[in-house]
Formats: C-alpha cells, structure tokens, sequence
C-alpha cells in the first residue's frame, strides 16, 4: 500500500492529523472559521449559525446510523427535547449559565435517546425506523399539551432566552456565531476520537457485524443503548444551541421534517465518517440558498416570473440532490478522500 | 479447562447434540470430527453461548457458564472464529484485530473522547501489544492497513484468528479453519494453530474436516454422528473404531476402508 508517509511510532501512525498538508489544512479551516464572522453580513452568519447547529445534530445521528447501523427518523424529537429543556431551565432559573443549561439538554435528550432506543434491542432496520419515527409524534405530542405548556408555550411556541455569558448577553449574529462553532468543534472532535478508541470500535464492529461483536465480549445491549443515548445527547445539544440561537420556537420546528433532513444531511455527506455530516449539512443547508439567490438574480425581482421560478427550486434542488447519490453514493467525503489520496501521492498521483 | 456435561439441544423435533459430553484439558488441541449436520457447530454455539442447552451443563475455567451471555464468556476467555468469516467487512485488518483487544481494555467513555489520559496510553500499548504478539507471529505486516473485504480467502481467515488471538483466550474455538484452503495454506494454518498451543499454551477446541490435519496436531479427537459423541479419544484410538469408519463412509461389508 503506497502512503508516501514513513512513521517510526505507533503513536503518529495512530494520528489523525498525521501530515503535514493535513496539519496545513486544519489550521486554514480554523483560521477561516475564526475571521468569517469579521467579513460576513447578517445574512451569513444567520445561516452559519445555522449549519453549525445542524452540523452538531448530524453528527450525532451518524452515531446512530453511520457508525452503529441503526436507522432513525426521529432525531427531530431529541433536538425539540435539547431546545425545550433550555426553555424550561431559563424559566426556572433564568440565569442559569449556559454551558450549564448546554449539560442539562444534553443529558435529558440522552435519557431521552435510551428511552426511546429500547425497541432497537428487539427490531431493526425499518421496523426501528418506523418505532423512532413514532418518537418523535411521542415527543412533539407532549410538547402541545396544554398542562405542559407553563414551559413549552404549547401549540403556539415560545419565545426563547439569549444565552449571557459572564454578564455579556449574546444578541447579535456575530456573538452566537463564536458561541456556537467552537462547541460544535469540540463536539466534532470527541466523535472522531470516539471512533478511533475501544467504545466506537464495539459500535462499529455491532454494525458489521453484531454476532461477531458479540463473541470478542461486546454486550450489544448496553451498546445500543449507548450509542441511542450519546446520538440524543448530540442533539439534545443542537437543540440548546437552537432555542439560544433564534428568538422563538415551534413544536412544527422539530417535526418529520427535521428528522429527513438530517438523514439526508447524513446521506449526503457520508455516513460513517467523522466529515461526512459536515459536507452532507453545509450542501443540504446552502444550496437551496444559493439556488434562491441564482433564481433572483435570473427573474431580476419580477413578482411573476418569481411565482413561476419558485417551484423549479425545489426540482433543482431535487435533482441535484438525486445526482449526488448516483455520482456519490458514499457521500461527498468520498472526494475529499481522492482529493486526500491526491496529495499525499504528489507528485506521482494520476 | 473447558467440559460438557450430558447436554443436549432440539431445535422442534430434530435433535441437533443429545447427551454430548466431553473434556478439553488445559493446553491441549481437542478436534470435534463428524459427517455433515453431526452436530459440531451447534456444539460450538452452546459453548461459546449463541444456543443454550436445554439440559446439561458447560463448565469453563472452573465456572459454571450454562446460561451465561456470549459476550460475558468472552471476557472470561474464550475466543471463536467462525465457519464462514464473520470479519468487520468495513474496517482495515488492524482495526479488526484491535477489536479482539476489547475485553482487555478499560479506558472510558471520557477519556476515549477526548484521547487524553488512560485511552491514550491504552491505545497506543493495545497496537504495541498486536504488532508484537499478533501480526508479526501471523505473518499480516504487509495488509495491516488493507481493508478486510478486499483480501483473499486464506487470509481473511488468517485475520479472523488473529482476531480471536489479541484476546489473549484461554480457550481458543476454531471452527473449520482451514476449510476450502489449498494444501500450502492448510499446512500455514496447521503451523499457526501448533505455535500457538506452544506459545500461549492455550486450549483448543478444533472442528475440522481436513482428517489429515485433525490426525496430525490434535491431542484429541471427539467424533459425533446424528448429534451422539460417538468416539472419543487420541487420533490413532479414534481413527480405527468400526463405528467411526461406518459414520463416515457407511456400513462397508465387502470392503476394506480407511480413514
């Protein structure tokens, strides 16, 4: 196997950012991350936000369903139960210190995730699809109930708090934004760590195969739940992040919808791979931005051919995304794969 | 090291082991022969805990084990490999074999997240301990980063061993592991099974149809038919009893047979 990498300890061959054009990279990713907001309009940073906070969601349903091969489409009701916990803890105790409220959401969604990963000890595949996908009505069906509604606002919503940080109050874009993507940052990282280390291998190995997992001593039971309870507490950290990030939310906010999106999301980027749910957000979460801005510019803000362009959004939308998982059936890190390959073979690459 | 006692298991009406028992004494190699559909692999599973018994009793390291979980026999020390490869088609060779380390780690959940601390230093003597032990006593150095699916038959078995190795076992469960293998890589496996029992001194427990390979390394051989143990003993016993060659090749009246 040509690597084009010579290592004399097991430790860096263990690495993860092992060369240096990696090294390179990551500090350039950072460096962009930190100046964007300086640069950026409203507009930008709402919609980075944005993508952070889905980033953090997918990431944890890549646990679940990319790495533990177990499928959901209710990750929607984790992520109401993260941003409705932080509603109700504000309500409580307003000033409760964010990160604080942040443990709080993520350990209610993780109870919240073994609770409702329970049926995945005894069905699978799409009988589990369907038994999470009955989690989240579970979940935004409590959350509209009247006697509940004292901390969610029931059917009609609720405004949510801003998050204050040592008696800084973080209201605008620019402020949430240095809030947001260093968690989801670290988030990121303790998953690809995850996966390199002894749990991540058990959860892996119960998706490839579990009878074998089984035998080298791994109890799937315990793992499932495990991985059903860290892939919640993931979102129950999006949803923390949600409820600080917008000024008001809506049980529809986190419904069916959400929970596709995220698989698509998912999809998209690659499952079972640490970067696949970051490509697989920013393209699902920007394209159609970028397709609006396009349609715009093409109609020139003519109120009739805008009618006639909106539908053909979502068709270019669609198409796009079909032609993804044709062209990219492993997701879009596969091209940072070969583009990886690429340069670690320079100047003998093809 | 590992016996069972007078077990039996039906699946409905068929009758798939019936009052088998038999002793594995500690670092010896025990084969498990028999026509197809004797029973050996059910054997397997009671023992390594995929099927219970409905009566009978499996005894390991001193412990009674009948009832207890797959994967808690597993960090008692007992390691298998399958009839069929059953690898982690989606990982590399080393990921596979870092995985038969699982029970002998501790790090967790936090530390591993973070790869601070324990996780670390776990990790990192864990691959010490494979390279050392286990890839370069199985001959894997070349494919240690190749993905599994991608390698041939004889080693990706090799790999499942080497996997059922970094467990550091007691008791070592091979189930056919040098079926559909060509001469050179039967005599491979053959050398490998050999030092291993050398090395570690651990026992094990060997089903096998190549005869010639069964004859040459085990200390002994249990031969069952239709679910019955029906010989039990060393190679040169067990390879002359009438009811053995009758299994194997049917009643013979005008003929002269040999195993």
């Amino acid at each position: 196997m040509i690597t084009g990498h010579y290592k004399t300890r097991y430790t860096a061959d263990e690495g993860i950012w092992s060369t240096w054009p990696k090294q390179a990279g990551l500090v350039a990713a950072l460096v962009a991350l930190a100046v964007l907001p300086l640069i950026a309009n409203n507009y930008v940073l709402l919609l980075a936000g944005q993508i952070a906070i889905f980033i953090i969601a997918v990431v944890g349903l890549n646990v679940l369903v990319g790495y533990t091969g177990l499928m959901s489409l209710g990750h929607g009701a984790f992520f109401a139960i993260g941003a409705y916990t932080t509603v109700a803890v504000h309500h409580e105790f307003p000033n409760t210190f964010p990160l604080i409220t942040l443990l709080i959401s993520i350990a209610v969604a993780a109870a919240f995730g073994v609770l409702f990963g329970l049926p995945s000890l005894r069905v699978k595949g799409l009988y589990l699809a369907v038994a999470t996908l009955s989690a989240n009505f579970i979940v935004l069906f409590l959350i509209r109930q009247e006697w509940l509604a004292e901390w969610t606002g029931g059917v009609s919503g609720t405004e949510t708090p801003n998050a204050v940080l040592f008696g800084y109050e973080l209201r605008s874009q620019r402020a949430q934004y240095y809030f947001i993507v260093p968690i989801m940052l670290i988030m990121l990282l303790f998953a690809q760590n995850l996966f390199r280390t002894r749990f991540g291998r058990a959860l892996i190995a119960i998706r490839d195969k579990d009878y074998s997992a089984e035998i080298l001593g791994i109890s799937l039971y315990s793992h499932k739940l495990k991985s059903f309870a860290i892939s919640a507490a993931y979102c129950g950290a999006a949803g923390c992040l949600w409820a600080y990030f917008f000024p008001a939310i809506l049980p529809e906010d986190f419904g069916l919808n959400m929970s596709i999106t995220l698989v698509v999301c998912l999809v998209a980027g690659g499952m079972g791979r640490t970067l696949g749910p970051v490509f697989g957000t920013v393209l699902i979460l920007l394209v159609p931005e970028i397709l609006k801005i396009v349609f715009a510019n093409v109609t020139d803000g003519d109120a009739n051919a805008q009618m006639l362009f909106s539908p053909m959004r979502d068709i270019a939308f669609g198409v796009l995304i079909i032609g993804f998982l044709i062209f990219e059936p492993m997701g879009l890190v596969s091209i940072w794969d070969r583009f990886w390959r690429f340069v670690d073979r320079w100047p003998f690459s093809k | 090291m590992l016996s069972v006692t007078h077990a039996s298991l039906a699946f409905g009406g068929i009758r798939a082991l019936d009052d088998v028992s038999f002793t594995a004494e500690t670092g010896h190699i025990t084969a498990i022969i028999g026509p197809n559909g004797a029973g050996k692999t059910s054997l397997f599973n009671i023992i390594s805990g995929f099927y219970q018994p409905q009566s009978g009793s499996i005894h390991f390291d001193g412990t009674d084990i009948t009832g207890m979980r797959a994967d808690k026999r597993a960090a008692m020390g007992m390691a298998r490999t399958f009839q069929n490869i059953a690898l982690f088609r989606g990982m590399t060779v080393l990921d596979n074999i870092k995985l038969g380390g699982h029970t002998r780690l501790r790090s967790g959940f936090w530390s591993s997240g973070f790869y601070y601390g324990a996780a670390r230093r776990e990790e990192a003597a864990l691959r010490a301990d494979i390279e050392r032990d286990v890839i370069d006593f199985l001959e894997l150095d070349h494919i240690r980063k190749a993905p599994v699916a991608a390698l041939p038959y004889g080693l990706q078995k090799r790999v499942e061993l080497a996997r059922a190795l970094a467990m550091r076992p007691k008791v070592l469960l091979l189930d056919e592991p040098v079926a559909g293998m060509n001469r050179e890589e039967t005599e491979d496996m053959a050398r490998f099974i050999l030092d291993i029992q050398d090395r570690w001194e651990t026992t094990i427990l060997l089903v096998e149809h190549d005869m010639g390979m069964v004859m040459d390394i085990s200390n002994k051989v249990i031969v069952l038919n239709f679910g019955r143990k029906i010989a039990d003993g060393t190679p040169d016993v067990v390879q002359r009893q009438p009811d053995v060659i009758e299994a194997y090749l049917g009643t013979s009246e005008d003929r002269e047979v040999t195993v």
